[in-house]
């Protein structure tokens, strides 16, 4: 990462714990390289995490406050830091599993609240630190550790989701689109209300090895080819949208 | 006042500016009246998706610098447990209210019990110890909800308030004392957050926003806060603080209150309500001549043990009045091995009463 953002790392914790390929780091680098653009007093940010791969993007790695809470619960722990202290700013980085199955729940009610906070989904569609297991963002079909002959169910679209419950801003974006993901954090930060961004983010280790894209290279141009335009996929039919990454700002 | 009202003024007495909780009988009082209160003091009141979301967004504003609480019943209590266990790895100071009500599952909704007193102390996984507090009186809903919080503040622990549904639903006056302690924590920034040059001490707590740069975490972590989820010596250093912090404090803990014990030859031992009906029992034994005596748990955990020995040292029996199957009755057995301790227990979801506990120890009574 860019020496000018070390002063926002605990950089005594370095090496990061991702594997080889994780697309975590790239996401860590917009999260804080937005923060940089913006000027904002990190000192006065507080992130908060649940369990998971993506829950370490910010704990131990963020040189100011943060709060590793419990397996699908940080939503509601940022709820309780926002409402008590409204001028900090809170930013919630979790994975799909744990904001989309077991915090499910919490999401939801925050965006209908419209509770000021950001929320990230690190959303590399499979259980990773627990060894590989199919998550509710996994596609269809896909082979995971527990559906080795194909998940039999569809994902969810957390986008759709979340701007249905009343977010106030909705994206979608994934690491390989680097800079539109840079400005989508720069306004879901000074966004007032509650801001939601799925990052699609690759895992090599856990998913690719299972789905013929063992590695990076081949994850990342899959995730290039797999990406349509939100504006494109409006005007597109449901049938020529299966399997594909909708990336863009959702609005009504 | 209804015991629950007293609870809720009691709490913002102490300090309480966030209350976070899910409706449920026989609880539901306090939240309804703190959703008023809160407000008209710049305080937060909040009314979450489910009780696991209550307790967690109470630790959330625990660390934002607030007094928080929740209050439950017995079903929601179950499920705060997780929240219970993160509060007590990451030594957040926080009060939960447990309404009890007849369990298990959904039980008697609108009926007592206190069948929560182990849950209460071992219902987290992993080795842990917390405080809890019974109390018989709407004066100790007001009471010993302040001194709830300034034990959590004091030793950076969540507190269990174990009323239950009849203290909860009791109307009685009660005093406010002129001068009521109030215990707030330390704040000073410190690198260590959660580690002490001795084995059982309490690190200061800064709050967020400070520019501690706190790093908070429910995993295993070093005294700067730093994850450490496979090194053996900084897991069982952990561990034993966590507990040592409360055990090794007991004396200045641990609050009971005796009656006619004295010279007691026949000694009843209760908490709540129980303790209650437990004291009608011994002064109409005393009346008949009969030299009985009542020990009353007002903080449950940790166990008096101490004062319970020196107590029952010259005792002949020791009756257990509670409404469960028969919980603290374990405990006084454990600590007394050698002393004849009968249990009284109790569970139609109804008071004990004095009658039934005066039938059931007139049969060991020479």
């Amino acid at each position: 990462m860019s020496e000018h953002l070390y002063k926002y790392l605990r950089t005594d914790v370095f090496p990061t714990p991702f594997c080889a390929g994780c697309g975590h780091g790239i996401l860590m680098g917009a999260i804080l390289r937005a923060i940089d653009e913006l000027k904002l007093d990190f000192n006065k940010m507080v992130f908060v995490s649940g369990i998971g791969c993506g829950a370490w993007i910010p704990s131990p790695h963020f040189a100011t406050d943060t709060l590793h809470t419990l397996h699908g619960r940080p939503v509601a722990y940022a709820t309780g830091v926002k409402l008590f202290n409204p001028d900090l700013k809170v930013v919630v980085i979790s994975g799909d599993g744990d904001l989309a199955a077991i915090g499910g729940n919490h999401l939801i009610h925050a965006a209908r609240r419209n509770i000021e906070m950001t929320v990230i989904c690190a959303n590399n569609s499979i259980y990773g630190m627990t060894g590989g297991q199919v998550s509710p963002t996994t596609p269809k079909d896909a082979k995971t550790m527990t559906t080795s002959k194909g998940n039999p169910e569809e994902p969810f679209d957390l986008c759709k989701l979340t701007h249905a419950c009343g977010a106030r801003y909705v994206a979608r974006y994934t690491v390989y689109h680097v800079k539109p993901l840079i400005n989508s954090i720069k306004k879901a930060l000074t966004t007032n209300g509650f801001s939601f961004i799925d990052v699609v983010s690759p895992c090599p280790t856990q998913f690719g090895r299972r789905n013929k894209l063992p590695n990076l290279f081949e994850m990342l141009t899959d995730i290039k080819n797999q990406s349509v335009r939100y504006e494109t996929a409006k005007q597109s039919k449901k049938e020529e949208l299966i399997g594909k990454i909708v990336i863009g700002e959702y609005s009504d | 006042m209804q015991g629950n009202i007293a609870c809720a003024e009691g709490a913002l007495t102490a300090g309480c500016r966030y209350y976070a909780g899910y409706p449920i009988t026989p609880s539901s009082e306090i939240m309804e009246h703190l959703s008023n209160r809160l407000p008209e003091i710049n305080g937060v009141f909040m009314q979450m998706e489910d009780e696991i979301a209550s307790i967690c967004s109470m630790i959330g504003a625990s660390w934002a610098g607030a007094k928080a609480m929740t209050a439950t019943s017995g079903p929601g209590f179950s499920l705060m447990l997780e929240g219970l266990g993160y509060a007590v790895m990451t030594e957040t100071p926080c009060v939960i209210v447990n309404v009890q009500r007849a369990g298990p599952a959904t039980g008697q909704a609108t009926r007592p019990g206190q069948g929560d007193i182990m849950q209460a102390r071992w219902g987290a996984h992993g080795d842990y110890r917390i405080i809890a507090l019974s109390p018989w009186s709407v004066q100790e809903m007001y009471d010993l909800t302040i001194e709830c919080f300034n034990l959590a503040e004091h030793y950076r622990v969540p507190v269990i308030f174990l009323a239950d549904e009849v203290v909860g639903h009791l109307k009685e006056s009660f005093i406010i004392k002129p001068e009521i302690e109030i215990f707030d924590r330390d704040k000073t920034i410190s690198d260590k957050l959660f580690g002490t040059v001795t084995e059982d001490g309490i690190p200061p707590m800064p709050i967020f926003g400070q520019g501690a740069k706190l790093l908070i975490t429910g995993s295993t972590h070093n005294e700067f806060g730093i994850r450490k989820v496979a090194d053996p010596i900084i897991q069982d250093k952990l561990v034993k603080r966590l507990c040592n912090k409360i055990d090794n404090h007991k004396k200045e803990i641990c609050q009971t209150e005796s009656y006619f014990t004295e010279d007691a030859e026949y000694l009843f031992v209760s908490f709540g309500i129980s303790a209650r009906s437990s004291y009608a029992v011994v002064k109409q034994l005393r009346n008949e001549g009969i030299k009985a005596g009542l020990l009353r748990l007002k903080t449950i955990w940790p166990f008096d043990e101490d004062t319970l020995k020196s107590i029952a040292e010259k005792c002949k029996v020791i009756f257990v009045p509670e409404m469960n199957r028969g919980q603290i009755v374990l405990e006084v057995q454990r600590i007394l091995c050698n002393k004849k301790v009968v249990s009284i227990p109790k569970t139609r979801g109804e008071a004990i009463y004095p009658s039934e506990i005066y039938d059931e120890c007139k049969k060991y009574l020479k």
